[in-house]
């Protein structure tokens, strides 16, 4: 009997020790992980803030001391990046309203009534999602600067209203490109969002005579807020951090009407190498507007993320 | 009642009249139905996305097939499969198409293993749970172009580039990561790990979340050990969430281009790393070949199909389309 108590002693001792040295090891790796995904971010902004001197003689994770210290790359990057900031925002800003509105639309018209063939115009909305760019950058560059050179066309237009200038009439093509296929993508997020609605929401509605419109002017669109946030926060994210068309359709760093994606592998470049602490701030400057917009909104981010996989 | 009074009469009508009130009230019908109602809110979208999607791939194939390249126009006179010999015949389409295998299994699985690790790790009730998560997730909010450019000093060959630092500090020469073709891949494959695994974990932790608990219980209370529990039970329920991940990671890898360009901020990527989408974009914008660039980009466009149509048809018959 004794025997026995001693030995359930014993085991109470060792799972509370193993409970201990679990939690404790399962909070190390978490951490050791933690530091695997902030020590590039960490890295990145110490080497912004060093003076050239300091990023090549001092550890590049390491905090910028003294003399070390310096916030003329961050100039020197704004005063490169400002101009192709404003680029990006009004091509980012404009795209993303009419992708949202437009897919909602989409997503409406295919989940709240029913008809025969719908899964089929559902498949090519789908398709549309995973086709690469690749498949159709030599059409798309064909058609915006031999077929219909809409840039050139609006160019003078565009250099009579104020605050914008003529070359950002190159961001029209750039912005319809955005669009049309981002729609499959938001369309998707929208739809999974109305199918979790109630079913008796729209049925009673119809009962009641409700035309289509009314429908979703009164009811799918105030419903659908939440997921309007989820979907303009995903798609400016990706529009504004998008690259290829941008690299095909304005094909110049260069160009007055580049983007900030495209000039960022050119800020720091020399013949005598790359400039890191240069480099890095022109990088994080970049970023800054999804950064901020992901710590603030970084649950909208998640279940944008959550529904496109589903 | 006005409506109602019309058919009414023309229903007495005779012979050929009544025909024509058949075809009126089916067009009437058919007005009325959902389809043609609802059309404007899905049509609209449909035709803008289905002109660049479809319609942008329709005028890819038939330039793929001509000899178009340069400043010149394409002409559609002659069409021929030369473009598609030429690639197969090309050394340098061979070696692109093979890392890009390489690039597709290597990330998507690696991302796929450590997301759901994560995932395990952070549904075990930890503390600060929102921010942990958040922070993981974080490098999937830059764009290529950012984490192209802090992976490239990360591998500075230099021995002040910071996986130097910790090679030096064991007493190692310092490694030229991106620019030895035997590492270049690995390099390339590990820095988009690291942005997109957290995208992985997100979505199998949503995954785990959705399960109901009582299993978990249940075999705790047969004895199971937890390693057991989640290899026997917990995991084999995340096919959906598996598929879906594995989907979306294998087309960020496609489109993996924007970061290798911008790691090097030119058309030719790092020794060893040339994948299809570089080599299109490289023959098609820089050497004006864009016929032979659209005979790669249809090449990869199959690739992409032949991930997503088994994706597709899993998900009709999950009932989830």
């Amino acid at each position: 009997m004794s025997q026995s108590t001693s030995d359930t002693a014993l085991d109470v001792a060792s799972v509370v020790e193993d409970v201990n040295l679990r939690r404790i090891g399962h909070y190390t790796i978490i951490i050791l992980f933690l530091g695997f995904f902030l020590l590039p971010l960490i890295t990145g902004i110490m080497t912004a803030l060093k003076t050239s001197n300091a990023v090549a003689n001092t550890l590049p994770f390491m905090p910028p001391l003294g003399d070390g210290f310096t916030l003329a790359n961050l100039e020197y990057a704004f005063g490169r990046l400002s101009h192709a900031f404003v680029n990006s925002l009004l091509m980012a800003i404009p795209a993303t309203i009419i992708n949202v509105l437009l897919a909602s639309m989409a997503a409406f018209g295919l989940t709240m009534v029913r008809w025969r063939g719908q899964l089929g115009i559902l498949v090519l909305f789908l398709i549309g999602i995973f086709v690469p760019y690749q498949a159709v950058l030599v059409p798309l560059a064909r058609f915006w600067n031999n077929i219909f050179p809409i840039a050139d066309m609006l160019e003078p237009l565009f250099s009579i209203v104020p605050l914008i200038q003529g070359y950002h009439s190159a961001l029209v093509p750039l912005i319809v490109t955005h669009v049309a296929y981002g729609i499959p993508i938001c369309m998707l997020l929208f739809r999974s969002y109305y199918q979790s609605l109630p079913n008796s929401l729209v049925e009673a509605a119809k009962i009641d005579g409700a035309s289509i419109t009314k429908i979703y002017r009164r009811i799918i669109l105030p419903i659908s807020k939440p997921m309007f946030g989820v979907v303009f926060i995903y798609q400016f994210t990706q529009i504004y951090n998008e690259f290829l068309f941008s690299f095909t359709l304005v094909t110049s760093a260069n160009s007055s009407e580049a983007p900030i994606t495209l000039i960022i592998p050119t800020v720091g470049a020399s013949t005598s190498g790359i400039d890191f602490g240069i480099r890095m701030a022109a990088a994080f400057l970049a970023a800054l507007p999804t950064i901020i917009l992901y710590v603030a909104f970084a649950e909208q981010f998640a279940k944008g993320l959550e529904t496109e996989s589903a | 009642m006005t409506t109602h009074d019309t058919t009414e009469t023309t229903e007495t009508a005779t012979g050929p009249s009544e025909e024509r009130v058949d075809w009126q009230t089916k067009l009437r019908y058919f007005l009325n139905s959902d389809f043609v109602r609802s059309s404007p809110y899905w049509g609209i979208p449909f035709l803008l996305m289905g002109i660049a999607v479809y319609g942008g791939i329709g005028y890819n194939l038939a330039i793929s097939f001509t000899d178009y390249a340069g400043i010149a126009r394409p002409s559609f006179s002659s069409l021929d499969l030369e473009m598609y010999r030429r690639a197969l015949a090309d050394g340098s389409f061979r070696a692109a198409a093979f890392q890009n295998f390489v690039l597709l299994v290597g990330f998507t699985s690696i991302s796929l293993g450590l997301g759901l690790f994560l995932a395990v790790l952070l549904d075990y009730g930890i503390r600060y749970k929102e921010t942990i998560q958040t922070i993981y997730l974080l490098p999937m909010a830059l764009s290529f172009v950012v984490t192209a450019q802090l992976w490239l000093w990360m591998y500075s060959p230099g021995s002040n580039g910071m996986l130097n630092v910790l090679v030096t500090t064991f007493g190692f020469e310092p490694i030229d990561w991106l620019g030895n073709p035997k590492l270049s891949l690995a390099a390339v494959i590990f820095a988009l790990v690291w942005q997109f695994s957290g995208y992985a974990m997100v979505v199998f932790l949503a995954g785990l979340q959705s399960l109901p608990s009582d299993q978990f219980e249940a075999a705790k209370v047969d004895g199971a050990s937890t390693t057991k529990t989640y290899v026997r039970i917990i995991i084999p329920q995340l096919k959906q969430a598996s598929v879906g991940a594995a989907v979306v990671l294998m087309l960020f890898a496609l489109k993996a281009f924007d970061f290798l360009y911008a790691i090097t901020g030119n058309y030719r990527p790092p020794n060893g790393t040339d994948i299809l989408a570089t080599l299109m974009v490289r023959e098609a914008f820089q050497y004006g070949q864009w016929a032979y660039g659209a005979a790669i980009a249809t090449m990869l466009l199959l690739l992409s199909l032949a991930v997503i149509a088994p994706y597709l048809i899993f998900q009709h018959r999950q009932g989830s389309l």
